[in-house]
């Protein structure tokens, strides 16, 4: 095969054109090697016998009733419920309880403890929910190719339904209520180093206002502000700040430099140091990984 | 066996996480259809994290969110809040994961059209599409 030959190949296959050609049938064809000279094993294609079956069953309840049995056992050790002085209430948890207030600046210990003490997991978390919502697109994205025709059609055959029925009462009340759905998330947002809440809790309940927004008055009205681009640059940016603060604040922690980040008053909206900045970038790529997840499943694009 | 019994009476949200943490696993051993096997998985999921909280619980005590910001703060005041972000950790890995899954599903539901994974398992061996 030839250098253009495979550049070519390689292209189409990038392009989505055509999927990366059949040569494992030709180059692969064992003929002198005697590892490959035995046969597949053979699988039975039939149906599985009636015992088998039931062996199965009968064996998969008894080893749950086993497992649950023995983690009843471990129960019974336990220390109980409610109870001060158990083992899991070591020095970290009473240093992140006594100096936490000092220390980050939180009135909210837990949102203290997770987006300063241990700000680089949350950052992972951020990072998880990104890649699925890359992942999921990859899977179900509203390729031409990748999708029967008969779908496309159905779905194009809903836009035209919801396009034509006239659901007054569903789109005024979407009007009415979603902005206020926003501005309470925005709130919990804002709010999360000084009430319960923070970035994630927030993040859904803006995304979950965008997704009652969308059903409503249909994704094409919700992507006239918020769509794909939109989707890639809130995310790129949220993630970029994010790790770049983090670790600008980390490196002066770490060496022992004056932190120039102030930390405010206790109790007042903008104190916290970083937190509310980093609480601000996480709920921003929750709310855009919920809303993505609904229009991925929903119509495959948005 | 009474002493066992009252033991487990008295840590009942821990013994209920562990029956729930049992009933998912069953679930996921026995259903076929794809969807109830992930339903399966986010029982087992909701186990752990109603175990977890529970760990961090003590009776009596405050949620970690300081009263006053002026008065030092006291650890016989306020529950463990370590278990409380580590939920946090693991809810937002189990709705990944079940997203996921989902689209998974989605995918072998528009190639095999059935969502029974015996089916699918069987037309893979026959090696059809």
């Amino acid at each position: 095969m030839s250098a253009k030959e495979l550049w070519t190949r390689f292209a189409a296959w990038v392009n989505g054109e055509a999927a990366p050609a059949a040569r494992f049938e030709k180059e692969y064809q064992p003929k002198h090697s005697p590892l490959f000279r035995r046969k597949p094993r053979e699988v039975s294609t039939g149906q599985p016998k009636t015992y088998e079956v039931w062996f199965y069953r009968v064996s998969a309840v008894l080893a749950s009733v086993a497992l649950i049995g023995i983690l009843l056992a471990t129960v019974t050790r336990l220390p109980l419920h409610g109870t001060p002085g158990t083992p899991d209430q070591n020095e970290v948890a009473e240093r992140y309880v006594e100096q936490g207030l000092e220390e980050t600046g939180a009135v909210n210990l837990v949102s203290g403890m997770i987006l300063d003490y241990r700000a680089f997991d949350t950052f992972g978390e951020s990072c998880v929910l990104f890649l699925t919502a890359m992942s999921v697109f990859v899977l179900l994205w509203n390729d031409k190719h990748s999708l029967p025709p008969k779908l496309e059609a159905e779905r194009k055959e809903d836009d035209i339904i919801l396009a034509e029925e006239e659901m007054h009462l569903l789109r005024h009340a979407a009007h009415f209520l979603t902005p206020f759905i926003l501005l309470f998330g925005i709130y919990v947002v804002v709010n999360g180093h000084l009430s319960p809440g923070g970035g994630f809790s927030g993040g859904i309940i803006i995304g979950s206002g965008l997704i009652f927004y969308a059903t409503a008055c249909g994704q094409k009205t919700v992507s006239r502000f918020f769509d794909r681009k939109a989707f890639y640059i809130l995310n790129f940016i949220c993630l970029a700040i994010y790790a770049g603060a983090k670790s600008y604040s980390f490196f002066l922690g770490a060496n022992h430099m004056e932190n120039p980040i102030p930390k405010g008053i206790p109790g007042a909206i903008l104190s916290g140091g970083l937190i509310l900045p980093l609480n601000i970038c996480v709920g921003l790529v929750v709310a855009c990984t919920m809303y993505a997840f609904y229009a991925l499943f929903n119509k495959g694009d948005f | 066996m009474k002493e066992i019994a009252s033991l487990l009476a008295q840590n009942h949200i821990l013994a209920a996480s562990v029956i729930l943490f049992g009933i998912g696993f069953v679930n996921l051993l026995l259903q076929k259809n794809l969807i109830r096997k992930i339903i399966g998985l986010n029982i087992m999921d909701t186990a752990i994290f109603l175990l977890l909280t529970s760990f961090g619980y003590i009776e009596g005590r405050y949620a970690p969110i300081l009263v006053s910001t002026t008065d030092p703060a006291q650890v016989e005041q306020y529950v463990n809040p370590i278990p409380t972000g580590l939920v946090l950790t693991g809810i937002v890995v189990s709705v990944s994961c079940t997203a996921f899954m989902l689209a998974l599903t989605q995918r072998l539901y528009l190639r095999y059209h059935t969502l029974d994974i015996d089916a699918i398992l069987m037309m893979v061996r026959k090696g059809g599409n």
